[in-house]
């Protein structure tokens, strides 16, 4: 059985301006502990799918289920990470933001923290634990965030453009930082990027999106063996391909 | 971080601005332009100062002022920053207030005293009154913004966490928008400040430092009323750098959410 199923999912904003449609007919299945690329250029409402899966959304037509259950707002079976490293709260240290799920599931102080300590050791941040995040640079930033979703064992985690803010050095150590997390935790992401190359160092599948209105163009299966390398031949070939999806709707990159 | 040394800098910059003040005032009361009485010179304020706190008198005025403006003030944040949370949060409480206010807002707090004599009386009542007229506004209206300002993405964030809305109140909105609170709370002070010495010289009797400035003016003592005046002066910014300072570094400037403003 699928662990997400996303059935002819549109929406459509309503704007002083008119309707502006986010997504149309979107169909979707993952199966558990995969990992699953949103890749399109900006505007082909990467965003909107996610933020429906989320919950933060509704949709205008359409149903999403998670484990067999119709989405109905948003939940604990997900966790999330944003882009904007402003989405920590500022007056708790990374123990505290880590912890903050499990606070508001009733586990003791002790445990909590302790669970969330690990967390934090998870994403290699064991010894930032009583930091206040604008004491931790943006990468670290991002990683109490993965952390924080992370921490109150949601099964499935939904990434934003978490990088996309990211030097490019910075970027690249955070990936294969992910890729660790992901095959350690086994969870189901759904990951948003309009970074090809970041799409197949990641993915099992990427689905490119086109904008105006928001569609599914392709879908592209990645079946390189991980550790990936993004220099070998296998890797470029999967770029090319995943390029030339792109390269019909996008030509300004 | 040069944090010490900053701080050395300013107190002195401070230390010589004062001094030079003082000396231009010494310079006009010595001159003999005006009656001694009427400007007295430093160390006769000083003595009356002096003698004012040795009996105890200045203290217990100035113990009376500090309860009228905390009982105020306090009031004020009670009553402020839950109604200036539920103004952001719901859109008819603000459709309400926000006219009540803005009609309210202009009237001075002094303005009131009189009105507040004729249904309170003479007394404590009215310049607590007075103090919570004038320190209600801008902790309302500092707390509204705040709200306002708090970031989606933490709403966003904490509700994907499970936060229902008991949580996302205590543990989302007062902290985001803390900076805004206590910028609030501090205007908030000064102006309570202000209107209790005010309402004390119309409305209270016997004690209070605003009483003893308009006592002291039937018997011509203007030392002594200068006397009060630097008192209120010193209380006045004890709070602003030492209460209000002390709570802003170890809140939103530990927190990153404000910057320190060099000084
Ligand atoms: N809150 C909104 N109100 C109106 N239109 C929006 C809103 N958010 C996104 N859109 C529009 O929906 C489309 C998809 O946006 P989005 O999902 O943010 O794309 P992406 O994340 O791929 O850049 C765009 O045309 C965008 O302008
Ligand atoms: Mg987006």
């Amino acid at each position: 059985m699928s662990h997400i199923e996303i059935r002819d999912v549109s929406l459509v904003y309503d704007t002083p301006a008119g309707q502006v449609p986010g997504v149309q007919g979107v169909s979707l299945d993952m199966r558990e502990s995969e990992f699953l690329c949103l890749l399109g250029p900006s505007g082909c409402g990467k965003s909107t799918l996610l933020n429906i899966v989320a919950g933060f959304l509704t949709p205008t037509s359409g149903e999403i289920r998670i484990g067999g259950k119709a989405v109905n707002g948003h939940g604990t079976d997900r966790g999330v990470v944003f882009q904007d490293f402003a989405q920590l709260f500022p007056w708790r240290t990374a123990l505290g933001n880590v912890a903050f799920g499990l606070e508001m599931k009733g586990i003791p102080k002790e445990e909590r923290d302790e669970i969330a300590f690990n967390q934090l050791k998870l994403v290699k941040l064991e010894k930032f634990v009583k930091s206040y995040p604008h004491h931790l640079s943006g990468g670290m930033q991002q990683r109490v965030a993965i952390a924080r979703a992370l921490a109150y064992n949601p099964s499935v985690l939904l990434m934003d453009e978490p990088f996309a803010a990211l030097d490019a050095m910075t970027r690249d150590a955070m990936q294969r930082l992910l890729a660790d997390v992901w095959r350690e935790t086994r969870k189901t992401i759904i990951y948003v990027t309009h970074n090809v190359a970041e799409a197949v160092y990641l993915a099992d599948r990427v689905i490119v999106m086109t904008p105006h209105p928001g569609k599914v163009k392709a879908e592209v299966v990645i079946d390189l063996p991980r550790p990936r390398d993004p220099l070998s031949v296998e890797f470029l070939d999967c770029q090319k391909q995943l390029l030339a999806h792109l390269g019909e709707t996008h030509q300004v990159s | 971080m040069t944090g010490s040394s900053d701080r050395v800098r300013s107190i002195r910059r401070a230390t010589v601005t004062i001094l030079v003040a003082a000396l231009c005032y010494e310079a006009i009361a010595r001159s003999g332009y005006f009656p001694a009485v009427l400007v007295p010179t430093i160390p006769k304020i000083a003595a009356a100062l002096w003698r004012s706190l040795l009996d105890g008198t200045m203290l217990i005025h100035a113990g009376f002022t500090l309860y009228r403006v905390l009982f105020g003030f306090s009031l004020a944040i009670v009553f402020g920053v839950p109604l200036g949370i539920m103004m952001a949060r719901y859109r008819p409480v603000q459709n309400f207030v926000l006219p009540l206010a803005s009609a309210l807002m202009p009237v001075p707090s002094l303005a009131w005293v009189p009105i507040f004599i004729l249904w309170f009386g003479l007394g404590n009542t009215v310049s607590i009154l007075v103090v919570f007229y004038a320190a209600t506004f801008p902790i309302l209206l500092n707390t509204w913004s705040g709200v306002r300002s708090v970031n989606p993405l933490w709403l966003r964030a904490a509700g994907a966490m499970g936060a229902d809305e008991n949580s996302l109140f205590w543990k989302v909105i007062i902290p985001g928008a803390s900076p805004f609170i206590i910028t609030g709370m501090r205007q908030a002070f000064l102006r309570a400040w202000i209107a209790v010495v005010g309402a004390e010289m119309i409305a209270a009797s016997d004690w209070g430092l605003g009483w003893t400035i308009f006592d002291a003016k039937e018997f011509l003592n203007a030392d002594v009323m200068i006397a009060a005046l630097v008192v209120i002066g010193c209380i006045g910014f004890l709070f602003e750098r030492l209460v209000f300072g002390s709570l802003e570094k170890a809140t939103v400037m530990r927190w990153g959410m404000v910057k320190a403003v060099k000084s």
